[in-house]
């Protein structure tokens, strides 16, 4: 189990060809108090870098980029009734969805927790 | 002498000031005020009207059978609720409004009085055209003084605001890509990531692909960034572009820009809401635009909140001209001056109507107003004043605060967060503002500078009143940097606390509803 970040502050723990993706808690702390999350139907596909969901904070709305491509399995729809998760548990309990893999050589592009640190730092 | 015995103290005893909790809830003048629903009740009535007689119900099953729940008040019961509201309202009328973005700028009495002509104000769109000479002819000088000032050869004088001219741009970009036989291959828009949150709603209205552009160290658009977007050139419809762009900056670049687009095959559109900065130096024709709304409610002084509504003529180059919208005003050889209504003729081209009828009568008399009695001269000076008061703003605080860019602005100032202590935040100086008896700036906008606070002072304001704005704001901002945690509770003299926009936003309650009797006899 690996967890991947990416410089649009998506995180990606992966588990075989499953990935579990969320937003950060860098994220979640710049976007302030969350207040919608729109996510994607199960079974929909997206490619590496489509905007896949949509969460919206008093200050703004702001599209979530999928990390790899993949197709949904489930989606943590607990975040609809409970926006307010994404900023207690950004990279825990608030994750947005479950995504099957389509091709597990994307991650070599994506950033680990130490390179995601330094990167937020430079911000 | 005779003498006064009466005593009445006239000067104000010498006593230190206790706080005072009013029983009221009003704090002197300024009264507090409940909803209409918690003054009045739906039993009460403020008119009294006899009971109807002998009327025949036709309203079969679908009259009303419970009552309709509105509160009744007396005439001064309504009178003062909407007088105490108002006077809770923040206006140019009462003092600098330093909104950024939107030029806040006063609006000369001499507007109004002819706008209140009885030829212009007592109108109707349906009248014979024969009726209404005057009022055509005023669209149509209107009209020439806005293609002058923008050197573009056409305007569409319907639009009733800023983004319904965006809209109107937008139409006439995509009916020109549909006559070239191109609407359904080129559906890529570029926006600058700095864009007004409009242009690319605008953009995906008309059916299009937002692509967005990066901005650059300088806070201007990265040629880098969109020579890479245009290396794919056969799906590009155009760019939307702000000049001097929102974070008050001039794009330099600019004629650079227009060429790529052109070059690309696609259509420059300026947004036009920051035109106050250049008008009467810079005509947007020069520089390549092929459309650009003009907001007159901004620029043309009556900002909303100072005389409203919104009216917002387009004016487009050659390229675009032809596939404006109708209706337009022409003067025929007769010297009649005509309304073209359809989509035919000198309109076949056309992409249609926007509006039912010609656009904003009151806004076209007041903007007209506003160019003659500043005259061409004037116009100049207005632009070179709005630039001068925003760039005094900047140079005044820029020891307390950070300007998110180095170099002089154009028309407002842009600060970022930076010189904030740790927990203290934007909207905690904008806050402090309203205590400060001003209404706060643009803040959080444009989204590419962090915590931004965006200040348009207008031409309109004295130099001794920009010194009491910058004063005041000083005075927060070193607060801020000294990390002064009263300034989250601000404002403390507001009618209203601070809000809680989260739980507003997560739960919110669109809908009065009549407390319980237990909660009544709670209190």
């Amino acid at each position: 189990m690996t967890i991947y970040y990416t410089k649009d502050h998506e995180w990606i723990r992966v588990e075989g060809d499953t990935g579990t993706v969320g937003i950060t808690s860098y994220a979640a702390g710049q976007l302030g108090d969350v207040v919608y999350v729109e996510l994607p139907e199960t079974g929909a596909k997206f490619a590496r870098g489509d905007d896949f969901a949509v969460v919206e904070s008093v200050k703004a709305a702001s599209d979530v980029y999928a990390p790899v491509s993949g197709s949904v399995l489930e989606v943590n729809s607990a975040l609809s009734e409970a926006p307010e998760k994404v900023n207690d548990a950004a990279e825990g309990d608030a994750w947005f969805v479950r995504v099957k893999l389509t091709d597990s050589g994307e991650l070599s592009g994506l950033m680990d927790e130490a390179a995601y640190s330094a990167y937020c730092e430079g911000l | 002498m005779s003498m006064n015995t009466q005593g009445r103290p006239t000067a104000p005893a010498a006593v230190s000031t206790p706080v005072i909790d009013t029983v009221s809830g009003s704090r002197g003048l300024l009264q507090r005020e409940d909803l209409l629903f918690e003054i009045g009740t739906p039993e009460t009535t403020g008119v009294d009207l006899p009971t109807p007689r002998g009327l025949k119900d036709r309203l079969g099953g679908v009259k009303r059978k419970a009552d309709t729940g509105l509160a009744g008040l007396s005439e001064p019961q309504a009178v003062r609720h909407y007088m105490r509201l108002s006077q809770k309202n923040y206006a140019i009328d009462l003092g600098l409004f330093p909104l950024g973005s939107c030029t806040m700028k006063h609006n000369p009495r001499l507007n109004e009085k002819m706008a209140r002509l009885p030829g212009f104000a007592d109108i109707h769109p349906l009248q014979p055209q024969a009726t209404v000479q005057g009022a055509l002819e005023l669209i149509d000088e209107l009209a020439t003084w806005l293609k002058t000032l923008t050197g573009m050869p056409s305007v569409a004088m319907s639009p009733k605001a800023g983004a319904h001219g965006e809209l109107c741009g937008m139409l006439a970009i995509r009916q020109a890509l549909i006559a070239r036989g191109e609407g359904e291959s080129r559906k890529r828009v570029l926006v600058p990531e700095s864009a007004h949150g409009t242009n690319p709603a605008t953009a995906v209205q008309c059916g299009f692909i937002v692509d967005e552009i990066k901005a650059d160290k300088r806070g201007r658009v990265d040629m880098a960034d969109l020579k890479s977007k245009l290396a794919r050139t056969d799906d590009i419809a155009g760019i939307m572009l702000t000049n001097p762009n929102t974070c008050g900056l001039f794009e330099t670049d600019i004629k650079d820009i227009a060429d790529l687009i052109h070059a690309a095959g696609g259509y420059f559109y300026c947004d036009g809401a920051n035109f106050n900065a250049i008008v009467g130096r810079v005509r947007p024709g020069d520089l390549g635009v092929d459309a650009m709304h003009i907001n007159l409610h901004k620029t043309f002084s009556t900002p909303h909140g100072g005389g409203g509504p919104g009216s917002g003529p387009t004016v487009f180059s050659e390229a675009l001209a032809p596939f404006a919208p109708v209706p337009f005003v022409i003067k025929d050889e007769d010297s009649f001056f005509r309304l073209v209504e359809q989509t035919e003729g000198a309109a076949k081209d056309s992409f249609g109507r926007m509006v039912a009828f010609h656009g904003q009568m009151g806004m076209f008399v007041r903007a007209l107003t506003y160019m003659l009695s500043h005259g061409a001269d004037g116009l100049k000076q207005v632009a070179e004043d709005a630039v001068l008061n925003a760039n005094y703003i900047q140079a005044r605080l820029k020891h307390v605060m950070t300007p998110a860019f180095e170099g002089f602005c154009m028309h407002e100032a842009l600060f970022s967060d930076a010189f904030t202590a740790d927990g203290i935040e934007t909207i905690d100086i904008a806050k402090a503002l309203i205590d400060e008896g001003y209404h706060p700036m643009t803040m959080y906008f444009p989204l590419v500078v962090h915590g931004a606070m965006l200040i348009e002072p207008t031409e309109t304001e004295s130099k001794a009143e920009l010194d009491r704005f910058c004063d005041a704001l000083e005075s927060i901002a070193r607060r801020a940097a000294q990390g002064d945690e009263t300034l989250k509770g601000a404002p403390y003299l507001a009618p209203a606390k601070r809000l809680d926009e989260t739980r507003a936003a997560r739960k919110p309650v669109l809908k009065w509803t009549a407390p319980l009797p237990e909660q009544i006899a709670a209190e």
